[in-house]
């Protein structure tokens, strides 16, 4: 598992290393492609930085165009901060490598060095030491030549036990190729030298030869000196030197000269040797005659001098021989000097082959103040590469350009982000706009559609009523339903989209839900009945008479349900209830209990279970407290619409407020509609703060219901009974009986007829009525039965006689043939009530039925014209008006009613008119008039009439009438309160208002006049 | 022929009930129909010439006060206007009558700007409706030549 992270950590790094080589590659292409000044190439280092900085600020960052060209034109002033604050850490960091690197590298370099000195002072002081111990051997052998040889006669040493002992004692003098004696002799004892020895004094060779002819027979003889230094001894590597004159070599007798003068070891300055011709340096020591003290000056040292001890060190190869004893030779080069003469140091080993500059100089004493010697030592190989503190700096170098490009694609990502959203926002906006700009565009497209297709539905109208072919009028009736069609679903889609555009604005008017409810039936009616369908409402008592609301927006919704729910039901019923929340909270379980066995239904036939349409109501809701957030005026009403159509199939249910979806594309061709109407229903019912839902079963049928809230419009001084009695009094009082076997369908028609003040007793068979009204005969004016009993039990009722004596009526949902059969049987036929039962319908049917009722207040029955007509026929009436047309208007409308009519165009001409006694039987007066308006007018006529009366009174026999009193009507357009009590106040009699309305003239006019008929009679 | 009055009367009853739909008549002008009958046959005509010369005196008179600027006298205009209403409700021109209401509220207010504009439109309103009645005159006048009668339009 951790294997696979630590790949993919190593990808990762991999690739941004990757990126990053790819970043510093562009970089530099890019500074190269720059025209760089020549000088400024020559800069030195930092300068360079500093221009390159210049550059990279100036230039705002563009080093990296392989993954940044997305940046490009976009960049923002506001970000240049950051952007500098990231080339700052990308330029301190590179710095700070650079320096990581001087430092490691520096400390490596002073560690090397360190080891160079340390390896080189080894290998001096052991060269040092070796040399020492071989000096001091030296030293004991010239001892040893003085003891055995000088001091003793005769010597005890030849040349052959000198080598002999020389060659096993080599050993000691492990830098020494080989010693030789040369002994002192004086010019004056050459003679008797050469003599003894047996062979001359010879001098060396001034030129050097070569080692193979090195032949000492073939030297010449020493020529004459004052002193000679023959060697008489010599071990058997430089057995060649013997008989050789020590004094005759230039370094040999330098060299003789001055260890006989300080009677110390003295180095000659390296030279070719003699025959092997190869690099050495001799150490000589005096041998003295006798022991002399250390402060001996030269003078006696030179005068003690009896020969002189030399060794000869082949520095090359001992020292070649010395490092092959250490470790580590291969990797230092070393070099020995003799620097006594400073500016031109002898070389006396080594090469001077070297890569490496670095060098260490070590002094070496050996022992002979006069000369000097040093070890130079330098590495062999130049110094490795600075791999480490290279791999450090650059892994810093790495890791500050890896922050700084995490840092980069932060903040250009941050960048884009809100890039991004800005677009996000001003795409939002515009989208919007689209939005409003498309409801705008609707409302006025189909506005100005619908003008134009009134024109042609209203031609194809006309085209109807032409002499037509059964085939043309097909076409033109097709046409005309698509035309209606078309506008139907043209105002929806405008009322769709006047509400998405929030322009449609809720009314708050008063009005009657009862009211609105008849009305919204009336319109199915004609189409229920057609199909047979039961239609019924139902409005709790506790809904108050009179809300708060928006009258013609509810209607639309209402229509809406009402429309799907006739269009889908073939057979059954359609039952709107209205509840208040409160009073369904309440008694929901009761609901459930009734409304679960199906007799209950309207017609019988199950339905939807109601209940579930609402479940999802936040009105509700579990704690069902919602009411009590309402203000205590509001009124939250529960509409449902049930019925017995086909249902909604179970895969349509979710979408079905979405405007334009039906559930499926058959329906719209059977049924019509375009699927927009249930949309607008929820749109509106939100309006209202409602909610909407369905239930609904396949096969079975749907229950739509919504919420609405009103405000209460029931004054709290007016009682719900004075408007009932206001509406229909004549009924006020009366008794009924229903027959019905179903509890719901009776409750619905017993709520009709109690709202015209008729208490209805409810009976379930025929039987239990035939009971009723054995007891009841005498106060029951009307027996009720639905048209399914009557189909089965007619014969059994018509013919009992208790029957007979209040009026039958027979409630039926259409007025189809077996009806009429039936009825036709009957010698009283009962009269028909075609449901669905409304309260203006229901008023006149039974006004009509119970005619026996009309009979006896016959004045107050009958249109109003006629009786109008009765009253003022040949009446002598004078109207008053400065307004010509309402003059003419007022006077056509009263000589329509047979009345003689005068007409004054001003107050002034009226009262003239007007001085009693009066010939007119009634005077109609317009208020408002220039000179002398209405109410003046009458207060002139009433004073005249008083004077009058007052005059009359004294001359007039009693029996005639005692007061002239002319009823004077104000006539006025505007029915205020105050104006009327002005009328009543200066005399006048009452109002009628302008454009007369019959009923209400009828009413003031019956005030005044008897009808002829009771004048007559 | 018959298929002719049959159509004059078919376009005179959409003619008819056009003038409902678009608001310029309403149920007074039922009334005052009603009113006609055989004893005053031109009853209506009548009327409705005695309201259009009403119409232009008031809205002349109306024209000629709106005109002196600065001295405008409100209440003589109200006067005029509440003439007019009076005549276009009894008349029952329905768009008329409104715009007089508007037009008696500017007067109260003594919008100057207002009452001008509605002056505008109340000269413009009734010469449209008196040339939509002037229509409908005519094809009365054609059915009864052709032979028909005019129809009796039911506007509910």
């Amino acid at each position: 598992m951790s294997l696979f992270h630590v790949l993919g950590f190593c990808l990762k790094i991999g690739q941004l290393f990757w990126m990053l080589c790819c970043w510093f590659l562009s970089w530099f292409l890019d500074a190269d492609k720059s025209p760089l000044d020549p000088d400024k190439t020559k800069m030195k280092n930092h300068n360079k930085m500093c221009f390159l900085w210049n550059k990279i600020s100036t230039s705002g960052l563009k080093i990296p165009p392989s993954f940044s060209h997305h940046l490009f034109g976009s960049v923002r002033f506001g970000k240049t901060f950051w952007r500098k604050v990231l080339v700052a850490w990308v330029v301190s960091w590179v710095l700070i490598s650079f320096w990581t690197f001087w430092c490691l590298t520096s400390q490596a370099m002073a560690k090397r060095k360190e080891t160079l000195a340390s390896m080189c002072d080894e290998r001096a002081r052991m060269l040092q030491d070796q040399f020492n111990v071989s000096m001091n051997h030296v030293q004991a052998m010239s001892i040893l030549i003085s003891t055995f040889h000088h001091s003793k006669f005769p010597s005890a040493i030849d040349q052959r036990t000198f080598s002999e002992y020389t060659d096993r004692t080599s050993f000691e003098r492990p830098l020494t190729s080989g010693v030789a004696y040369a002994v002192r002799v004086l010019h004056s004892e050459r003679q008797e030298f050469e003599r003894q020895q047996g062979w001359t004094i010879r001098r060396m060779e001034q030129n050097p030869v070569h080692k193979d002819d090195y032949d000492t027979e073939a030297l010449e003889p020493s020529p004459v000196q004052q002193e000679y230094a023959p060697v008489i001894f010599a071990q058997d590597t430089v057995s060649h030197v013997i008989s050789l004159d020590m004094l005759s070599g230039k370094e040999d007798r330098e060299n003789v000269l001055r260890a006989r003068r300080s009677g110390k070891g003295v180095l000659t300055a390296p030279f070719p040797l003699i025959k092997t011709n190869r690099l050495g340096v001799i150490l000589t020591f005096a041998v003295y005659k006798r022991d002399l003290p250390s402060n001996a000056t030269p003078n006696e040292r030179i005068e003690a001098t009896n020969g002189y001890l030399g060794g000869v060190f082949d520095i090359e190869t001992l020292v070649e021989n010395l490092l092959q004893q250490l470790a580590s030779k291969q990797t230092i080069l070393v070099n020995v000097y003799d620097t006594t003469n400073h500016s031109q140091p002898i070389s006396m080993y080594g090469s001077h082959v070297s890569a490496d500059g670095l060098e260490h100089v070590s002094p070496l004493n050996f022992g002979d103040p006069f000369r000097k010697h040093e070890m130079r030592c330098r590495f062999k190989q130049k110094p490795p590469w600075p791999v480490q503190s290279m791999v450090t700096s650059f892994g810093i170098l790495v890791i500050a350009l890896l922050v700084a490009h995490i840092f980069h694609a932060t903040l250009s990502r941050i960048r884009r982000a809100e890039e991004d959203c800005h677009k996000m926002e001003l795409l939002k906006k515009k989208a919007e706009a689209a939005d409003v700009a498309k409801s705008q565009f609707l409302a006025t497209v189909s506005h100005e559609i619908r003008t134009p297709m009134n024109g042609v539905l209203g031609m194809l109208h006309m085209l109807m009523d032409t002499e037509l072919d059964v085939t043309q009028q097909d076409y033109v009736r097709t046409a005309q339903a698509s035309g209606k069609a078309l506008v139907s679903l043209i105002n929806e889609v405008l009322d769709q989209a006047k509400i998405e555009s929030g322009k449609v604005e809720l009314e708050e008017v008063r009005f009657d839900l009862r009211g609105i409810l008849d009305d919204v039936l009336s319109l199915f009616s004609g189409k229920s009945q057609e199909k047979g369908l039961e239609l019924a409402v139902y409005i709790s008592d506790r809904v108050p008479e009179m809300l708060i609301g928006d009258p013609g927006r509810f209607r639309q919704i209402l229509t809406n349900l009402m429309g799907n729910s006739i269009k889908f039901t073939e057979k059954g019923h359609i039952f709107v209830t209205v509840h208040l929340v409160e009073e369904l909270l309440d008694s929901s379980d009761v609901e459930t209990s009734s409304s679960s066995s199906t007799e209950n239904t309207l017609s019988g036939l199950p339905v939807a279970d109601r209940k579930r349409s609402w479940q999802n109501f936040k009105a509700f809701s579990s704690n069902g407290h919602r009411s009590l957030a309402l203000a205590p005026s509001e009124i939250n009403l529960v509409v449902s619409v049930e019925d017995t159509g086909v249902g909604i199939p179970v895969e349509a249910q979710s979408r079905i407020f979405t405007p334009f979806m039906q559930v499926g594309p058959s329906i719209s061709r059977t049924h019509g509609g375009t699927g927009i109407g249930l949309s607008i229903s929820k749109c509106l019912v939100g309006l209202m703060k409602g909610e909407i839902g369905f239930s609904s079963t396949p096969k079975v049928g749907s229950t739509f219901t919504f919420t609405v809230v009103f405000a209460n419009g029931m004054h709290s001084t007016e009682r719900k009974s004075e408007l009932h009695n206001n509406n229909q009094p004549e009924f006020e009082g009366m008794n009924a009986v229903l027959v019905d076997h179903r509890p719901a369908r009776a409750q619905v028609s017993w709520y009709h007829f109690q709202r015209l003040g008729i208490r209805v007793e409810v009976v379930t068979s025929v039987d239990q009525a035939l009971r009723f009204m054995k007891t009841y005969a005498t106060t029951v004016n009307m027996i009720l039965i639905e048209q399914e009993v009557w189909n089965k039990e007619a014969d059994v009722f018509v013919k009992d006689p208790l029957v007979h004596s209040p009026k039958l009526f027979l409630l039926a949902n259409s007025i189809d043939t077996s009806v009429s059969d039936t009825l036709s049987n009957v010698i009283d036929p009962p009269v028909l009530i075609v449901k669905p039962l409304r309260a203006s319908m229901l008023a006149a049917t039974l006004q009509r039925g119970l005619g026996i009722g009309k009979r006896e207040t016959p004045q107050r029955k009958g249109p109003p014209a006629l009786i109008l007509r009765n009253l003022l026929l040949g009446r002598k009436i004078l109207i008053v008006d400065d307004n010509n047309v309402n003059l003419r208007v007022a006077a056509g409308a009263l000589k329509k009613y047979g009345a003689d009519v005068v007409c004054a165009e001003s107050g002034v001409k009226a009262v003239s008119l007007l001085k009693p006694p009066h010939e007119f039987d009634a005077c109609f007066m317009d208020i408002q008039m220039p000179e002398m308006d209405g109410f003046e007018a009458t207060r002139r006529i009433r004073g005249m009439e008083e004077e009058m009366n007052n005059g009359e009174a004294l001359t007039v026999e009693e029996g005639k009438r005692s007061r002239w009193h002319l009823p004077v009507l104000a006539m006025t357009a505007d029915v205020i309160q105050a104006t009327q009590e002005e009328c009543l106040k200066c005399g006048m009699d009452g109002y009628v208002s302008k454009p007369f309305e019959a009923e209400q003239l009828y009413r003031e006019v019956s005030r005044f006049f008897n009808s002829p008929s009771d004048t007559e009679s | 022929m018959d298929a002719h009055v049959a159509q004059l009367q078919m376009q005179y009853r959409n003619y008819i009930l056009s003038l409902y739909q678009q608001g310029f008549l309403d149920d007074q002008f039922t009334e005052l129909k009603s009113l006609q009958d055989d004893g005053s046959p031109d009853f209506v005509a009548e009327v409705l010439s005695l309201f259009f010369d009403d119409c232009v005196k008031l809205v002349g008179n109306m024209a000629r006060a709106l005109d002196q600027i600065g001295t405008v006298d409100f209440c003589q205009v109200g006067a005029n206007v509440h003439q007019l209403k009076g005549s276009s409700s009894s008349v029952g021109a329905k768009r008329v009558k409104g715009l007089c209401i508007n037009f008696k509220e500017l007067c109260e207010a003594k919008n100057y700007e207002g009452c001008v504009r509605c002056l505008q439109q109340v000269d413009i309103e009734y010469k449209t409706l008196k040339a939509k009645l002037q229509d409908m005159f005519n094809l009365e006048k054609q059915i009864v030549q052709a032979g028909g009668i005019v129809p009796q339009v039911d506007i509910n």
